[in-house]
């Protein structure tokens, strides 16, 4: 349906067309957007377990996680309220990596992202393996702001960004796609936003 | 995998019915849905507006109205002078234009007097909408879960829902509105004129007769950010505080 006098100045240069998911706008800022208070977790604090259900697999520090190999990834994000921010600069250590440390193949095929204001987000396994995803530790070269979710975040910036789960502190596999937070709350349970999964129901 | 009707996309056709500009920088459009519309008080909508060359601009309103007041629904929108979808409804759409929705949505930051209280509220500008049809519902359905609202604006005339707000404050059945003005003095003995901090939150508090069971906070993510700090501050568990940020 056209809409009665919308026209907009603000298109995007026809060469980002491809790049921009449906329903999508380019934002050249970084909006920020969560369920709560932004928690204050100091990196003496900090640590991240793996688990396989309940049962923890291995724990780093804040110094021990640091010292595993950094990767940098520049990728367009995609937040379900619309809008794309295109090439932000990440750098972190892979998932593949977190693995490869702990010296395990992933044991499941989901997994679910915890973080330390109790946020969950579902992930499956095979979307942040191969390279797809990290535990990211810096923005644009600084420490992750808590506003975005520092110390550490997840990346998988192939979905919409909700499943970039903030203030991360722990993966865990599970048996079954357990709905994480927002899952449980109307979001979709995938969140491909080139299929604009954006909520419950979307196909 | 899909919940709802298959066939039916998740837009609809909603035909605005009513326009009435609440400050000078704030105006309602009242929408009559096409479809069925249930909703709680909280929740938002995704508005899609689309040019003839196919086009689309996306933004998310809260609903202002309450599930009580019948199909009409109200978005109150600020104008962001230099936006692109905001001055569209300010300055082009008029009653009879149809506007695509979808919604809903969101289903955290809601409130229904059955959830029980003592409720905190805290909005800054265009942030208390979704506090608005949490406030109507309570009116409507004669609840006496106690409720402090605290709203910031710039100046008295930036008071959003201003009378009505007054009005139900004025029952004193259990709501009170505290305002706080940032670039004005106060007017009412209650309010303040600057800025919330965890000193507004703890006296606000004294307000309702037993701490709060839940928080909610609604507003520009820097509002978000210093309201939340300051309810921390101020000793309010943070699981307790629900945040909805306008993004920007
Ligand atoms: C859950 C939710 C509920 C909301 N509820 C409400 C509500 O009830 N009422 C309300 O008024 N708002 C609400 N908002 C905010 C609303 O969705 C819009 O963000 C707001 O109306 C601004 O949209 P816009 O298109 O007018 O401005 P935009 O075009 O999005 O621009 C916003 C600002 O960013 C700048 N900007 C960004 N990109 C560009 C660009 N390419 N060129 C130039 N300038 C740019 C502009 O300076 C402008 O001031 C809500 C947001 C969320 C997430």
């Amino acid at each position: 349906m056209v809409t009665r006098g919308f026209s907009s100045g603000r298109k995007p240069p026809t060469d980002a067309d491809a790049r921009i998911p449906p329903g999508q706008y380019l934002e050249q800022g970084f909006p920020v957007l969560s369920a709560g208070p932004t928690p204050r977790v100091r990196t003496e604090d900090w640590s991240f377990t793996l688990k396989h259900g309940p049962r923890p697999i291995k724990t780093w520090n804040w110094t021990e996680f640091n010292a595993l190999p950094l990767t940098k990834m520049t990728r367009d994000i995609h937040c379900v309220t619309a809008w794309t921010k295109f090439d932000t600069a990440w750098q972190g250590v892979l998932v593949d990596d977190i693995l490869a440390d702990a010296g395990v193949e992933p044991p499941t095929g989901f997994t679910l992202a915890l973080s330390f204001d109790g946020y969950t987000t579902n992930v499956p396994t095979q979307d942040l393996t191969a390279g797809k995803a990290m535990v990211a530790l810096l923005y644009e070269g600084k420490p992750i702001t808590p506003d975005h979710g520092g110390p550490a975040r997840l990346l998988v910036p192939h979905l919409y960004f909700w499943k970039s789960a903030k203030w991360l502190n722990g993966l865990q596999f599970t048996e079954r796609d357990e709905p994480g937070f927002w899952e449980l709350r109307g979001y979709h349970i995938y969140g491909d936003p080139w299929r604009e999964q954006r909520y419950t129901g979307d196909p | 995998m899909s919940d709802g009707p298959a066939a039916q996309s998740p837009w609809q056709t909603m035909t605005i019915s009513r326009i009435e500009k609440r400050t000078p920088r704030v105006t309602s459009f009242f929408l009559e849905p096409s479809r069925p519309f249930a909703y709680r008080a909280g929740q938002h909508v995704d508005v899609r507006l689309t040019a003839p060359d196919g086009y689309q601009a996306r933004r998310s309103y809260s609903i202002a109205s309450a599930p009580e007041a019948g199909e009409t629904i109200e978005l109150a929108i600020e104008r962001l002078d230099d936006g692109e979808v905001s001055p569209f409804f300010h300055d082009i759409a008029a009653v009879g234009d149809e506007v695509e929705l979808r919604g809903p949505l969101g289903g955290h930051f809601v409130w229904s007097d059955s959830d029980g209280g003592p409720l905190l509220l805290v909005g800054g500008g265009s942030g208390v909408v979704p506090l608005m049809a949490m406030i109507r519902l309570r009116a409507a359905r004669r609840s006496a879960v106690p409720v402090a609202l605290v709203f910031s604006a710039r100046v008295w005339d930036e008071v959003i829902f201003r009378d009505e707000l007054i009005d139900f404050h004025d029952r004193r059945d259990g709501f009170d509105l505290v305002l706080a003005l940032t670039r004005e003095a106060a007017r009412r003995p209650a309010d303040y004129s600057r800025r919330i901090d965890a000193a507004m939150m703890e006296q606000s508090m004294l307000r309702l007769p037993a701490p709060p069971r839940f928080a909610f906070v609604c507003g520009s993510n820097a509002f978000v950010s210093a309201a939340a700090q300051a309810l921390i501050d101020a000793g309010v568990p943070a699981g307790l505080i629900r945040t909805e940020r306008y993004g920007v």
